[in-house]
């Protein structure tokens, strides 16, 4: 007499809700560059957005490595072989062809769009209190709170803006961080990058609210190969929030995004991350490939970057956000959540650089997997033989659900320096049937019993975002898992 | 208030319980004893609800089957388990889980749930009634505990949830006389009219503590003998040989 009927009543419950909710596509006219990668189609983007002669040099010098480089192939998620020629790297809504002067003048169904997702770009997004730059495709559709923050002297605007409007800090630090000859996927990114978000903190500004850039995928057959640029300069702070979604396709779509955060002097930047591209069927059909390259250069003495991320969506997540510590004193963080479920794949963590003296990094990564998922740390803490004092603390926590899926660690260490002090924790634990047996006696159901217990798992990294996010997060943390025991 | 007929269960085709009968009314202390293997933590798992039995038989709670409820239904409806070996949640706040399980049973039942201020008085007043150490409950929970401290903890749960029918397997197995007498103080605090306790133990020893209205002696899935709290005092002098 087992009670199996009201599992499964419940499990087609679960099933309805897991449902990617951001999956909609909009039908929406757009702007393409033909199909392919080649020079032509460099110079078309380039020309799109009526950018500046060093701007396309910049692009077709990228071109021009990018040629020579080998893709990757070390990674544990493989992937099939994607076809370069077979892409189109640029689209557009054509209603941005002239693009809108104000919020007013936008196509209203991209404001539908963003509505949708749950950012409202007008008259709600005032009361929230964070800015934020919606990223439609290839293009930027709209920068709400520009005038207050420009008051400040903060720039806040779309990378296709900054191209023109301030070209000497973009020409100054663009590729600073992320050489154009960097790695296959990066190099890729600089020559058809197409738009993304321009940040500039002044001197000694604490940035008065949340800057955020919401991308979205919408356009099929379309890489997204957004590009992001934050300055701090000296003295400054500001905290930066990006999320992603994109509509359901049978296909598997690529994310190459670069993402360069530069700290001078006493400089403080935070970088937070939702990212819930959309991670393909519960068979491991369709899905984002998220291959991103996002690193921070603390520049300046005492400056400190930290890195927060959430990664609960695409089909495979491949990325190492990292932080060159150079200035003496200076400091980097990285807090990370990875969920993987069903055939979702990710091999991510971080890499800290530590090059000046009294240099420090923290490292903190909690993955979960579900299903029949897959979930790589890789991450590396080289200290170099000038790095006096450097100090680094890594804790590493896998958590398993079910016993399909796989968790590994490999932290590289790589320490120069006699002076230093590294440390290294991780443990891999499981959500025992045991455990939930023992939450449902004290009246908590399936799905109640594992949030609380994932987000006790996570509690560390949680507490690191934003507050008005933190509560979203948490929420997808247990939607993400939903289904997952059970 | 439970009724129990005939009651069969089975794990991977082993017979566990073979035709176990009991009925505990409102306001009533039962005491099972019973050698190691004779199905006493089974009986408190079938009653509870875990999966991975084969049932037979006939079980109500205030005269509703019992059997075909999930774990936590039938939490809601007032049935509370003290665990033999309580489990450890990394990174949950002991608080936090407390809160999280009482708001979960009241709103079950159209109550309203507390929110922090409220319970956080209510935790702090129970855990004093009972002479446990607050710390305690800023801990995650039962992580590094000692045997004694998740035991009391269990205890402590039982009071802030005050069940109908509180199920102890074997709690005062690895407990001190200390922790004993504070535990045993905790349950007798919880008792009247209206609570009823299901004790399982191997040892008479908390019997001397807890008085039981009625004792029963499991043997190999049946209930052989039944009495007053005498019974158990027999058992702990000429030893379960003799009901074999």
């Amino acid at each position: 007499m087992k009670t199996e009927s009201n599992i499964d009543i419940r499990a087609k419950e679960i099933e309805k809700l897991k449902k990617y909710k951001y999956g909609f596509t909009t039908d929406i006219e757009s702007i393409r560059a033909p199909k392919g990668l080649n020079e032509e189609v460099i110079r078309f983007i380039s020309k799109i957005k009526k950018e500046p002669k060093w701007m396309l040099d910049f692009r077709l010098k990228a071109f021009e490595r990018f040629k020579q480089l080998k893709e990757p192939n070390w990674q544990k998620p493989k992937y099939p072989k994607i076809d370069y020629q077979d892409l189109y790297y640029y689209s557009a809504p054509k209603s941005m062809d002239d693009k809108p002067k104000s919020l007013d003048e936008l196509d209203p169904k991209l404001l539908e769009t963003y509505k949708k997702l749950g950012i409202p770009l007008q008259e709600q997004a005032r009361l929230n209190g964070i800015a934020v730059d919606a990223v439609f495709d290839s293009v930027s559709v709209a920068t709400t709170f520009k005038g207050e923050l420009t008051k400040q002297g903060i720039i806040f605007c779309s990378m296709s803006e900054a191209i023109q409007k301030h070209p000497e800090l973009v020409q100054k630090y663009l590729g600073s961080v992320i050489p154009i000859t960097d790695h296959f996927f990066a190099t890729l990114n600089s020559a058809v990058f197409t738009d993304g978000s321009f940040v500039y903190i002044p001197k000694n500004t604490r940035c008065p609210m949340e800057l955020s850039t919401y991308f979205r995928i919408n356009a099929s057959e379309t890489g997204q190969f957004e590009r992001t640029l934050i300055i701090a300069d000296k003295g400054s702070y500001v905290s930066y929030l990006e999320g992603c979604t994109a509509p359901m396709r049978d296909e598997n779509q690529l994310h190459a995004a670069n993402v360069e955060l530069i700290a001078l002097d006493d400089a403080e930047i935070k970088y937070s991350t939702v990212q819930n591209w959309y991670p393909g069927d519960k068979d491991g059909k369709g899905g984002i490939y998220n291959f991103v390259t996002k690193r921070g250069l603390c520049k300046g003495k005492n400056s400190k970057i930290s890195w927060t991320q959430v990664e609960t969506g695409s089909a495979i997540t491949w990325k190492y956000p990292s932080c060159i510590l150079k200035g003496d004193n200076s400091i980097g963080e990285f807090y990370s959540i990875a969920i993987t479920n069903n055939h979702q794949k990710a091999d991510t963590g971080t890499k800290m650089i530590h090059l000046g003296k009294n240099t420090k990094s923290k490292i903190i990564s909690k993955g979960i997997s579900a299903g029949f998922s897959d979930m790589m740390y890789r991450g590396l803490v080289d200290i170099s033989p000038k790095a006096d004092n450097a100090r680094n603390f890594t804790q590493c926590d896998s958590l398993l659900m079910g016993n399909k899926c796989g968790a590994h660690t490999i932290p590289y260490i790589k320490n120069k320096n006699l002076q230093s002090n590294i440390e290294h924790e991780a443990t891999t634990s499981k959500i025992s049937d045991e455990q939930l047996y023992y939450c449902n006696q004290r009246g908590l159901n399936q799905e109640e019993a594992v949030s609380l217990i994932v987000n006790g798992f996570c509690k560390e990294v949680l507490q690191q975002l934003p507050m008005e996010f933190a509560v979203e997060a948490q929420k997808l943390v247990a939607i993400s898992l939903e289904g997952s025991v059970g | 208030m439970l009724k129990i007929e005939d009651l069969k269960a089975s794990i991977d085709n082993k017979d566990i319980l073979k035709g176990l009968n009991l009925e505990i009314k409102a306001g009533e202390v039962h005491a099972i004893m019973g050698p190691n293997g004779s199905g006493k933590s089974t009986l408190s798992n079938v009653l509870s609800g875990k999966k991975g039995y084969e049932i037979s038989g006939k079980v109500t709670f205030e005269e509703k089957n019992l059997l075909n409820l999930e774990v936590e239904e039938r939490a809601h409806k007032g049935i509370f388990l003290a665990f033999q070996y309580p489990l450890e949640i990394p990174g949950v706040n002991t608080n936090i889980f407390l809160k999280t399980s009482l708001n979960a049973i009241k709103k079950s039942r159209g109550e309203k749930e507390l929110d922090a201020i409220e319970f956080l008085k209510l935790v702090k007043q129970k855990a004093l009634d009972l002479k446990f150490d607050e710390k305690i409950l800023s801990r995650q929970l039962n992580v590094g505990f000692s045997g004694g401290e998740k035991k009391k903890n269990e205890i402590l749960q039982m009071s802030i949830l005050n069940p109908k029918l509180s199920i102890l397997d074997e709690t005062d197995s690895g407990l001190d006389i200390d922790a004993l007498k504070i535990v045993s103080e905790g349950v007798n605090a919880l008792r009247n009219k209206k609570s009823s306790f299901l004790i399982i133990t191997h040892y008479q020893r908390i019997l001397d503590y807890i008085k039981p209205d009625f004792v029963h002696v499991l043997i190999n899935g049946k209930i052989v003998k039944s009495g007053g709290s005498e019974l158990a005092q027999e058992l702990e002098k000429k030893g379960y040989e003799k009901f074999n």
